[in-house]
Formats: structure tokens, sequence, C-alpha cells
């Protein structure tokens, strides 16, 4: 296999676990800021808690080896992007801090006050990766100010404020509406009771706005910065599924409607991809050089090694990671949650 | 401070702080995957509760190693970036490996775990805390082949074009004798901690009289541990140091603050050197012990600080760098050396005794053993904290040893101010979580053992036996 043709199955392999990343932790980061939304009370949200309880941290290796395989496969740009966009990350990594240990802790205590603060974590630990890799994404597919410097590599000079641009601030809001209607589907799938019901109206409410955002920001991208044309058939599928997703959940068809989100939002991931390849980091000036899958690469005999490493492991993992989801697919209820006001180390577990 | 001084100290405070709750991940999955296994072998409804027991301590301390973790796949591109472009190609492999292959196998079968007590089949429910536990020590084993790149490079070749570090042999890296022994330190190490853990908390417990006749079990077993790992720690940091005589001399050099290049070194137990640090002037030795310690022979050549500086000054023209430049913090890494001797080797001591205090079906009574109890997991926990910021501290002045100076890898296009602003949020934050952690363990660790509810399958709607 050549070199050329090695560098783009890296770029599609990242885009794979980009998919994973937002299908998988795009519903917990829903779920985590809808939680007091949807969760009116005590059992309620640990119900809807312990939904995400088996699964939120399988999902968040997704990114974790989307981080991992950047390094490895194309290091000029684990480089680039992440100095260059610091404080962003900063505050996503502080998001992803807050909102794991929240998971875990909050009700291992009964006090009222002690969740209420662990909630907040959840919360703002959801809501501000939702925003923030919306923001990144676009920027990446916009372009920014990447200067290619002799012997250093290319850096990334635009600084913070730059990176929220009005393009990006759309992105932003995009994937944090898609998140929570992702999020409140999945709620609708896997629990029962009022909860359920609760998420299958506010997945119709927020899921209209969101297709508004979604449909003017990939139109926005596709017009104004795609490198392909084919992406048009992908902006215009994923618009098809968000819509049939949320007209499946208007209609109690929640595994349909939670199908056709998740492809949706593989979709989105797939369009912004396409629309980049086979750039990674474009200058906001075109006519300048910028960073693309073929001078950010690493040499031929690490991509050679890394792919017989992903072609291998991936179809494991998928296999055993969607047999835990086989396992947890039981709809939880409130009325399940054994003492929901008292803490687990008070309790007899 | 420059940004490259807060990147290091962010480094530093990040990466000790992760290394806290990851030996005792290591150490305690196995143990718990133990206690469950002789639950399941014998059906004795006591490992059952100490499985539980333990269990929790073990995920409290999971999900802190769990979050601070993230960090650390982030900043080598966030604050060491021009680090990541020069070593990507080969330092980025293994840690892509270590997602793939232990993250998700750890992260997927521990949710497995916490909650599929009443869903899952008895032994498909054990095979899922052992699962985890390899998935933690295959996880382990990438990231220190990756580090042991850092400290003795191997596999690769500097293109000559880019100026960049490009693999040539991957395995050669994965099996280099630095990355072995650096694994079977740390998962000795990891087993001392954790062992030290588990007697000190069963010994807490038998002293205050709450079910003594079966936390006597997990004292046995704790305490065995830490024996048979302080003698593993022992025998690989021995291993470990002959090595390093022959890769990193002058981190050899620096923990012993020997001067001079000597053919019959003493081991030095005290020392202390001028201000400009380039001689000591007080130090109680041991005679040839460090020359038969690092080279296996009485009179075996140790080569001294300022011998290599001047060796250095000539091999690494290149760097621009001199003399005193070549040579970590003399005294730090000295005392961090000793530190991480001195209080591993009493949590094994106090293992020993608390053995000979349980003799022959005694009961372990007195202050003494109940407020060695409190205090002692921090002597290990400490001892491995001071074991890491010796070998990356006694690495300086490189990032990778004769390749990068640490100074060449920081990112060039980050400022102070937004280093400052991460670090001192990472900590404000970390030392809340840290609070907020004891408080749970020791809420978890007075609370004393569950009682054993029956395991059983959740039919229908019935009431779920764990939620969170």
């Amino acid at each position: 296999m050549s070199y050329e043709s090695l560098q783009t199955i890296w770029f599609i392999l990242i885009a794979v676990l980009w998919v994973g990343y937002f299908v998988l932790e795009g519903f917990d980061f829903g779920v985590g800021i809808l939680l007091r939304t949807i969760g009116k009370t005590e059992a309620e949200r640990r119900a809807l808690v312990t939904t995400l309880g088996p699964l939120w941290d399988g999902n968040e290796v997704w990114l974790l080896v989307a981080g991992g395989a950047t390094f490895a496969a194309f290091p000029e740009w684990y480089a680039t992007l992440f100095s260059g966009f610091y404080l962003p990350l900063f505050l996503i990594l502080f998001g992803l801090i807050i909102r794991g240990v929240a998971f875990e802790y909050r009700s291992k205590h009964g006090d009222a006050v002690w969740r209420q603060r662990w909630d907040w974590a959840i919360l703002i630990g959801s809501f501000l990766p939702s925003l923030l890799w919306g923001v990144a994404f676009a920027n990446l597919v916009r372009g920014t100010e990447v200067v290619q410097q002799a012997n250093t590599g290319f850096l990334y000079t635009g600084g913070f404020w730059a990176l929220l641009n009005p393009f990006a601030l759309l992105g932003g809001l995009v994937t944090l509406s898609l998140f929570m209607t992702h999020g409140a589907i999945f709620v609708s799938l896997k629990t029962d009771g009022d909860i359920r019901y609760r998420a299958r109206e506010l997945a119709v409410k927020i899921g209209l706005v969101a297709a508004v955002l979604a449909v003017v920001f990939l139109l926005w991208a596709q017009v104004a910065y795609s490198n392909n044309s084919w992406t048009w058939a992908t902006v215009l599928l994923a618009a098809v599924c968000w819509l049939g997703g949320i007209a499946m959940v208007r209609a109690g068809r929640e595994g349909w409607s939670f199908t056709l989100s998740a492809l949706t939002l593989a979709l989105a991931v797939i369009s912004l991809f396409g629309m980049l390849y086979p750039n990674l980091m474009p200058n906001i000036d075109r006519s300048l050089i910028g960073l693309t899958i073929h001078n950010g690469s690493s040499s031929e005999t690490t991509l050679k090694i890394m792919t017989v490493v992903a072609v291998v492991m991936t179809p494991i993992v998928l296999l055993y990671q969607g047999w835990t989801y086989w396992i947890f697919r039981k709809r939880i209820t409130a009325a399940q949650i054994p003492n929901p006001e008292a803490g687990i180390l008070d309790g007899v577990h | 401070m420059s940004a490259l001084d807060l990147s290091r100290w962010q480094f530093g405070i990040t990466t000790v702080y992760h290394f806290l709750f990851v030996p005792i991940t290591l150490g305690t999955s196995f143990l718990v995957a133990i206690m469950q296994t002789m639950w399941v072998r014998t059906g004795d409804s006591s490992w059952l509760r100490l499985t539980k027991f333990f269990g929790k301590i073990f995920l409290i301390n999971f999900a802190m190693g769990v979050v601070t973790g993230i960090v650390q796949e982030f900043q080598f591109g966030m604050n060491w970036s021009d680090y990541s472009r020069f070593v990507g190609d080969i330092f980025g492999a293994p840690l892509a490996v270590e997602g793939l292959l232990a993250f998700f196998l750890e992260s997927t079968f521990l949710g497995m775990w916490i909650f599929g007590w009443d869903r899952l089949p008895k032994k498909l429910h054990l095979a899922s805390i052992w699962l985890a536990a390899i998935g933690t020590t295959l996880s382990a084993y990438f990231i220190l082949a990756a580090n042991a790149f850092m400290q003795h490079p191997v596999g690769f070749h500097i293109n000559p074009v880019t100026h960049r570090a490009e693999m040539d042999d991957f395995l050669r890296l994965l099996t280099q004798n630095t990355a072995v022994i650096a694994y079977l330190h740390t998962m000795s190490a990891a087993f001392l901690l954790s062992g030290t853990l588990i007697a000190a908390v069963s010994a807490f417990h038998m002293v205050r009289g709450s079910n003594s006749s079966i936390f006597r079990k997990t004292l046995k077993l704790g305490a065995v541990v830490t024996l048979v790992a302080g003698a593993a720690v022992g025998w690989t940091g021995d291993a470990d140091s002959k090595i390093m005589v022959t890769q990193q001399p002058m981190k050899m050099a620096a923990a012993e603050a020997l001067y001079h290049t000597e053919s019959n070194a003493g081991f030095s137990l005290f020392t202390v050197g001028t201000l400009d640090g380039s001689q000591s002037v007080l130090d109680v030795k041991v005679p040839n012990l460090l020359s038969f310690l690092a080279t296996g022979d009485m009179n075996g050549e140790v080569k001294g600080i300022n011998n290599l500086e001047t060796e250095y000054t000539s091999t690494y023209a290149g760097t621009g760098l001199k003399g005193a430049d070549f040579a970590p913090n003399i005294p730090i890494t000295y005392w961090m050396f000793r530190l991480m001797i001195g209080l591993g080797m009493i949590a094994v001591l106090w293992a020993l005794w608390l053995l000979w205090m349980i003799r022959g079906g005694r009961e372990p009574k007195g202050k003494l053993v109940y407020r060695s109890a409190v205090w002692m997991t921090f002597a290990p926990l400490f001892g491995i904290s001071a074991g890491w910021i010796f070998t990356e501290m006694g690495r300086q002045p490189w990032i990778v040893f004769g390749q990068m100076l640490t100074a060449q890898g920081v990112s060039p296009v980050i400022t102070s101010f937004d280093v400052l602003v991460s670090m001192v949020i990472f900590t404000l934050l970390y030392g809340v979580l840290a609070v907020i952690e004891m408080g749970l363990l020791i809420k978890t660790v007075k609370q004393g053992l569950p009682e054993a509810s029956d395991v059983k399958v959740v039919e229908g709607n019935q009431p779920l036996t764990f939620a969170y």
C-alpha cells in the first residue's frame, strides 16, 4: 500500500474514532445537561445517572484513543492543534474531570446540597465540551491562522479570541443542541415512566431548534469552506436522518429515533472530515500553505504498524463494547432505584 | 516565570497527582479480583463481603485515576508540542495502542463489574474484574515503554530533512530492558502499596474489633503481598540501577551526590553539599556499597558528576550547554532517591511486624497498631511519588536523553498567562477533589463490611440492587 493511501486511511480512521466519540459521548453529554430538567425527583435523577453508569467511561475512551491516534499518525496535527487551541482544550478537560468524578460520587451521600453541587458539576462539565468541540471543529473547517516555520513545523498564531468567530460559535451551538437532543432521545429509549415522556417532548423541541442551527451551519460550511463537493450528499443525508429521528421520537418509536440521531451525528462528523480532506488545518487564507495529511503525517513505518494494530483491535473493541450495551439494554425506572434519598455509602451495598 | 517553567510545574503537579491513584488501581484491581475468586471458589460469603468492601475503596480511587488521566493524554500536545513533533512518530504509537488495547478493556469491563452483580452469571461477572485488572496492567506496560523511550531512546533514527525521530523498530521500543524493568519495578511497587493499603484497613478494623475474624484474611493477604512485592521492588530496583549506570550515568551520580569518579564508591547515607553544588562538604558513606550496587563489583567504577559534565560538554557540544547545565538538581535527586527506598522499606517492615502481631491467631492490640494502620498507606504512596520525581528530575536537562532538551520541547505558542491559568485551576481543582476523595474513603473505611445480600438477577421491574 502506498504512503499516500496509508495517510488517507489514517485520516479515515481518526474520523471513525470521532464518529464513535460523538455518537456515544454525545448522548451522555446530553443526559448530563438535561439531568435536572428531565429528572424532577431524586429517584428520577438517579435513574438517569444509572443509565449512564456502566457506559460513560467506555464512551470517553473514544476521545482518548482519538487523541492517541492523532499523536501517532499525525504528530504535527496533534502538536499544532493542541498547543494552538490551548485554553478551549483546557476548559474541555476541566469539564471532563468534574463530570466524571460527579457521576461516580454524586449518589455516595444522601445530602441534598452535596447532590445538587455534583449535579451542577455534571451540567457544567457536559455543557463545556458539548459547546467547545463544535467550536473547535468549526474552526478547523473554516481555517485558522496557521503559519509554517522553518524546522519547527506549523504554529497556530491566532490566539484564543480568534477562535470565537461567528461561524465557530454557531458550530458550538450545533453540537450543543445535537447532543442535548441525542441525550433526550437516549433517555426516552432507556427509561420508563414520567422521565421517558418528558424526554420525548424535550427531544422534539430541542431537536427542531437543532435542525435549524445544524442546517444553516452545514450549508454555510459546505458553501464557504468545503474542499469537496461529495459532502453535499452527507450533509443532505444528515438533515434527512435528523428530521426522521425527530418524527420517530414524536411517534414513540424511540429505537428508530436513536438509530437515526446516531446516524446524523456520524454523518455530521463525516461531513466535517470530508470538507477538510486532504487538509488537517487549512490556513484561513487558502492561498497560503496549511497542514495536510501529507505534510503532517508520521513515517510510513509507523502508519503501517498502527494500521495492523487498528485493524485487528477495533472490531474486537466494537464487539465487547456492543455487548455491554446489550447487557444493560433494559429500561430503568425511577421506581427501581432503591432508597433514592439515601447515599450509597449509607445503604447496604 | 516563563511558559517553560510553568509547564514543567504543571506537568509535575498533574502527573504526580495522577500517579497517586494509578498504583492503587494497578494493585488493588488484582487483589479485589483475588478476593472475588476466593468467594466464587469457596462459596464463603465473608469473601463476598470483603470483595464488596474493598471494591468500594477501589472504585472511589479509580474514578480519580480516570479523570486525571485524560489530562495526561492531552498535555503532551498542549504544553510540549515541539517535543510531540519531535517524537510523535515513535512515542505516539504506544499511547494509541494503550488506548485501543488497555483503556477500552478496563473501562468497559469495570462498568460491567460495577453494574453487573445482578445481571451477569457469577463466573462471567468474575471474569469482568479480571479483564479490567488486565486492562490496567497492559496500560501500565505501554505508557512505561513510552517513558522508557525518554530515558533511553531506541529503535529510531533522526530524519535528516525534518530533524525528527522516526521509528525503525517498534518491538525494540516495547521490549528494551529499560521498559521491561520499569514495568516490573512499577508493578511491584503498586502491589507493595496496595498490599499495605489492604493490610492497613484490615488492621484498623481488627483493632476496633469489628469483624475481626474476617479481616484477618485480608490482613494476611495484604501483608504477604507487601512482603513479596517488597522483595520484588528491591530486586527490580537493583536491576534498574545497574541499567541506569550504563544508560544514564549522570542520574546515578546525582542519586548518590557522587561528584568525582570512583572505582570503590561508597553508598552515601547522608550528605551536605557546598552552595555552588560542585562539592560535598559532609558525607556519611558505607564503603564500596555503591560500586557493588551499580556494577556488581566492589571495586567497579562509578562516574562522578563533575567528570560526566566534562564528558557531556564535548559529546553534546551542539546543544550549547556546558558543565553544570548537564547535571540535574542534585539535592532533589539525592533525597528523593533516599525517600523512595526508605518509605518502601518502612512499609515492608511494618507488614512483617503486623504478621508477627497476629501470629498463632492473636488479636492485634494497642494504639501503635491502630495509629500506624491509619497512616502507613502514605509511606509507600509517597515513596512511589518520590521515585518518579527522582526518575524524571534525574533525567534533566533532557526530555529525551541525549536527543532533546526539556527547554526545546515546550510549546512555542503558549504564553505564561495561558499556563498560569491552567496550572492554578488544575491545582485548586485537584486540591478540592483530594479533600472530597479522602472524605469518601474515610467514611467507606469506617463503615466496615457490608452485610452479605444475596446476589441474584433482577427480573422485570424489581428494584435494582445497585444504582448510581
